[in-house]
């Protein structure tokens, strides 16, 4: 069979190493259906899932955010729909500067813009385009439509703004939103809402916005698309559509706010004002008050340094981060704890020579030579010192914290501003436990029974937000009914319009006598018809209970207060609480004005204007005037 | 009448008189699938299932006429090939053309062409040639003067460079080799050599070629860079599951996430829309092609033709394990492409030149005989 040439050994090893080949070819063949099999088979799952992954991207649709409404309806917070001019840094690199130059060939770019998307581009995500201009006109877009081969990397999208159409009316209750921080992520991350802000970039800073974020934010919609290896989408798979935010309905009246706000003028100050029976907030001002327009597309930083550098404070929400002692409007309540825990007798009256002494220390009066005898009702009406430098002097201090807590006073009362609370201050509700975790030294950490005695009068250690003066005094306009202080009203659920209401129960009932609340409400009505609060009120056509009280930021040191010798940041605040109708009250408020002096003098004007307003549609011209007569009166 | 008929049935004998009818539905049977699967890899870009069904014509003809050309005719080319294909490499290495860093390519004028694919056919048929040539006074020494003919070609491709083709080369001229006869201490101290300076060869890899080894071991360390290919490749076998996706209907190839997808990673594409169930037909009309290879190899009357043909099968082989191999991610990635199924009309003539050299040792053992 084989040639001569080929030894037949020669040919039978050919074939045996052929056979070899053989063996070898199928082994190889079996690993390759071995690897087959086990990617095919076993990790199949895995990787059709990874196939998915990449083929199909989801691009997130930002939901609208919710509209704030006023309790009339009056719009505070809404979205409008603008263009923006938006870079994507990554798809440039290191023209990134050459294109801003060339961009701004044909479009108005200021060094402001320039500045802010130098900011925002620290601070982005990978991939995500920066806005380098906002609000484009129609001739921008259209200018840049034009040339918009020249400038990959660059485009224009629409987009939603929030916009605060009464600009800084409501500003301290509303907040405002700005764009998403690293400390921000951190709270959607621990709030778990991760999934639902991708695509958003802003989100609720302060105020309202804050507080509501996730009820305002809405569900954020995706759209599933089909995208190849370069991230071109090529088709729509499936659209689920956002679901808008929840809008607000707050308790807050806009045009009261207004008129409040107007009220204050140049004046620094807060003012508070409560439905009694729901606990609704109607007005909540901190005068200064700024423009939360201005944080939306990112505060430049020359507008931030105005603000946060300006001696007036703007950017604190005095109305609940501003803790004042109370001076004298502390004394109704003060009266009320004295008839509740049998200290006192309405008809029981002292006799007032103008001081009380304790120990070596003489407590002095505001008036020179006392005011007699003086009952309880006298002692509201003319705001008698030494009545409750007794009062608190034989009630002592635990009696007095512990009436003073119940009411609210030293607690944060809950508002619906800011985020957990947080935002909101304590204050302080002096007494011997705060005394003791407040100071370090031994001797510092004891309560003297003397600081038991300036306590009665609203000052010492006292120190409350106007929001706790305000809950205090709707609660005792509602006879003892404590609500929750709350701006919003109701929920309402942007699909269904289903109204949800947030605060619809009172949180405790203080269960206090009605004929000792009579005899409160007669002497605050008293006040204002015969007391410190008389000329401030002449001529209401409604009865309002009131009280007036000036708080001390000066010591004297037993000098004479001459409050025009006194420099004007060195003036007494000015306080005022009330609450009107006093057989029925609809609104009950308090007042502070920083160094505006005798509560008389600048507080109850505030306080007149707005109750004239609310109860019977009266409109003022400007600002409330400071009234200097009734510094002679209430001295 | 009768007599058209008598000679046409003779014209289309004399025709087919050297057709190797197994080896060709095989061989075609293959083709089928690759071009189909040309089809559906360039169906959204480039089109190209006619131009690769026209390589095909091409091939066949050139098939037809290398199936004519008795083995002692085919010796005499075994010399002058093998020369004028070192001296193109060697002009590559002087004056190529540089295409993505490798100088791979040479001007002549009206066309490029790539002198290392003559190379696949010249370097077997000269081996076989030359223990052909001594075969009755065969001496160690002969073994060292052919691996000294294996490796200079193979030194001059690697270095362009085409570690892919080097690796084709040099296999092709090792079986020749090694059914002339090694001795298997030999190829045992061989492979043992090869182990112990591996550490040596690895820094006289180019850095791309390390990376393509650094990244099979482990994909995910550049799944941006080097491991993507393997990555995605993985990604449409494994989806395809048993049954496959349906063809045309792959996601990984038709939103490109498949690199080379219509060349060298078209098995990527074959697999994702055909499953484990194509992949078997796959490999087993391979291993068809490769086992009747083997057959013609026994069967083949004399020393040069047995070497041939063993060599050129295991050739075979060789390009279908590791393309397999490494768009399945179980070898590096080296530039194969898969036989009969890669888009490509030089490589496809270069394959079926050597399929048509199988015909014609197996359909002239009788004449050789006479």
């Amino acid at each position: 069979m084989s040639g001569f040439h080929t030894p037949d050994d020669g040919l039978d090893r050919f074939r045996f190493r052929l056979g070899v080949a053989a063996v070898v070819v199928l082994l190889a063949f079996g690993i390759l259906i071995g690897r087959f099999v086990w990617l095919q088979i076993v990790q199949h799952e895995f990787y059709s899932t990874r196939a998915e992954d990449n083929r199909i991207a989801l691009i997130p649709i930002v939901p609208n955010r919710g509209v704030i409404t006023d309790r009339n309806g009056t719009v505070l917070a809404r979205n409008y729909s603008a263009f923006t001019l938006e870079i994507t840094p990554s798809q440039l690199g290191d023209r990134l500067e050459e294109s801003i130059d060339a961009l701004a060939e044909i479009i108005d770019i200021q060094p402001k813009d320039r500045k802010r998307f130098k900011r925002l581009l620290d601070e982005a995500k990978n991939f995500e385009s920066i806005p380098i201009r906002t609000r484009l006109s129609d001739t921008e877009v259209a200018r840049f439509a034009a040339q918009r081969f020249r400038f990959p990397g660059v485009e224009v999208k629409a987009r939603l703004f929030r916009q605060y159409p009464l600009g800084n009316v409501a500003s301290h209750a509303l907040g405002y939103i700005g764009r998403i921080t690293d400390r921000d992520l951190k709270w959607i991350e621990e709030s778990e809402q991760t999934a639902n802000y991708k695509g958003t970039d802003h989100i609720g800073k302060t105020g309202l916005e804050q507080h509501y974020e996730f009820e305002l934010h809405g569900l954020t919609g995706y759209e599933q698309v089909e995208i190849d290896a370069g991230g071109r989408a090529l088709r729509s798979l499936k659209r689920i559509p956002p679901v808008s935010g929840n809008n607000l309905q707050l308790t807050l009246d806009a045009k009261l706010q207004e008129i409040t706000e107007k009220a204050f003028g140049e004046r620094k100050g807060s003012l508070v004002a409560i439905e009694p029976e729901t606990g609704g907030v109607l007005a909540l001002v901190s005068n200064p008050t700024y423009d939360p327009n201005l944080f939306v597309d990112g505060i430049t930083p020359d507008n931030w340094k105005e603000l946060n550098e300006h001696p007036d404070k703007p950017m604190i929400n005095r109305a609940i981060n501003g803790a004042y002692p109370p001076g004298s409007t502390f004394k109704p309540f003060m009266a009320l704890a004295a008839l509740e825990l049998g200290k006192r007798t309405p008809g029981q009256a002292i006799a007032d020579p103008g001081y009380f002494n304790f120990g070596n220390h003489q407590f002095r009066d505001d008036k020179k030579g006392g005011h007699g005898m003086v009952d309880m009702y006298k002692s509201v009406v003319h705001s008698c010192d030494t009545y409750y430098y007794m009062l608190a002097n034989d009630m002592g201090i635990d009696a007095i914290a512990g009436f003073m807590g119940q009411l609210g006073f030293g607690a944060r009362t809950g508002i619906d501003l800011g985020k957990d609370d947080s935002g909101e201050s304590k204050g302080v509700l002096p007494s011997p436990a705060w005394k003791k975790q407040r100071f370090k030294r031994p001797e510092q950490q004891k309560w003297y029974a003397g600081e038991t005695i300036s306590i009665g009068i609203g000052q010492g250690y006292n120190a409350y937000t106007p929001i706790q003066l305000a809950q205090a005094t709707a609660t005792l306009a509602n006879n003892g009914v404590m609500f929750r202080p709350h701006l919003v009203r109701h929920i309402v659920d942007a699909r269904s319009g289903e109204k949800r209401a947030v605060e619809p129960k009172p949180i405790r009932d203080l269960g206090w006598k009605q004929k000792n609340l009579d005899v409160l409400h007669r002497a605050m009505a008293g006040v204002n018809t015969e007391g410190t609060g008389a000329r401030a009120f002449a001529g209401a056509q409604y009865v309002a209970g009131g009280k007036t009280g000036t708080a001390q930021v000066f010591s004297l040191k037993g000098a004479q207060y001459k409050e025009h010798s006194v420099k004007k940041e060195l003036r007494d605040h000015a306080l005022y609480i009330a609450y009107a109708p006093i057989d029925k009250p609809r609104i009950a408020l308090a007042v502070l004005v920083e160094n505006g002096g005798f509560g008389a003098q600048s507080a109850a004007p505030i306080a007149r204007m707005v109750l004239d307003y609310y109860l019977l549609g009266k409109l003022p011209q400007g600002a409330a005037n400071e009234d200097d007569a009734a510094v002679e009166a209430e001295e | 009448m009768i007599d058209l008929v008598g000679s046409l049935r003779r014209g289309w004998l004399n025709v087919t008189a050297h057709i190797d009818f197994p080896l060709l539905f095989i061989v075609l049977g293959i083709m089928g699938i690759g071009i189909a699967t040309v089809n559906s890899a360039t169906i959204d870009t480039s089109h190209r299932m006619l131009a690769q069904t026209g390589n095909l014509c091409i091939a066949l003809v050139v098939m037809w006429l290398v199936s004519r050309v008795p083995p002692q005719k085919l010796m005499r080319f075994a010399v002058p090939l093998y020369v004028v294909g070192v001296l193109l490499l060697i002009a590559v290495f002087l004056f190529g053309i540089k295409v993505n860093g490798s100088r791979r390519w040479l001007s002549i004028g009206i066309t490029r062409i790539q002198p290392s694919e003559i190379m696949k056919i010249a370097m077997p048929l000269m081996l076989a040639w030359y223990f052909q040539k001594y075969e009755a006074t065969l001496k160690f020494r002969h073994y060292l003067i052919a691996a000294a003919l294996l490796l200079v070609p193979f030194a001059l491709v690697a270095k362009q460079p085409d570690l892919g083709t080097a690796l084709l080369i040099g296999s092709a001229g090792f079986y020749v080799i090694f059914f002339a006869g090694l001795p298997w201490k030999v190829i045992f101290g061989l492979i043992a050599a090869g182990v112990s300076a591996a550490p040596f060869l690895w820094t006289m890899l180019h850095d791309y070629q390390k990376k393509r080894i650094l990244t099979l071991l482990d994909p995910t360390t550049d799944p941006l860079g080097s491991g993507y290919h393997i990555i995605q490749s993985t990604i449409a076998i494994g989806s395809g599951g048993v049954f496959g996706k349906g063809y045309l209907s792959g996601t990984q190839t038709h939103l490109e996430f498949i690199p080379e997808k219509h060349t060298d990673f078209i098995f990527a594409v074959y697999s994702e829309e055909w499953g484990l169930l194509g992949n078997l037909l796959l490999v087993t009309l391979y291993t068809l092609l490769i086992g009747r290879g083997l057959l013609i190899a026994s069967a083949a009357s004399t020393l040069f033709a047995r070497l041939l043909a063993g060599a050129i099968t295991l050739g075979f082989f060789t390009y279908a394990f590791i393309n397999m191999g490494m768009v399945s991610g179980i070898l590096p990635v080296v530039g194969v492409p898969l036989p009969f199924m890669s888009y490509g009309g030089t490589a496809l003539v270069t394959l079926f030149t050597a399929i048509g050299i199988l015909m014609s040792i197996n359909t002239h053992r009788m004449l050789v005989k006479k």
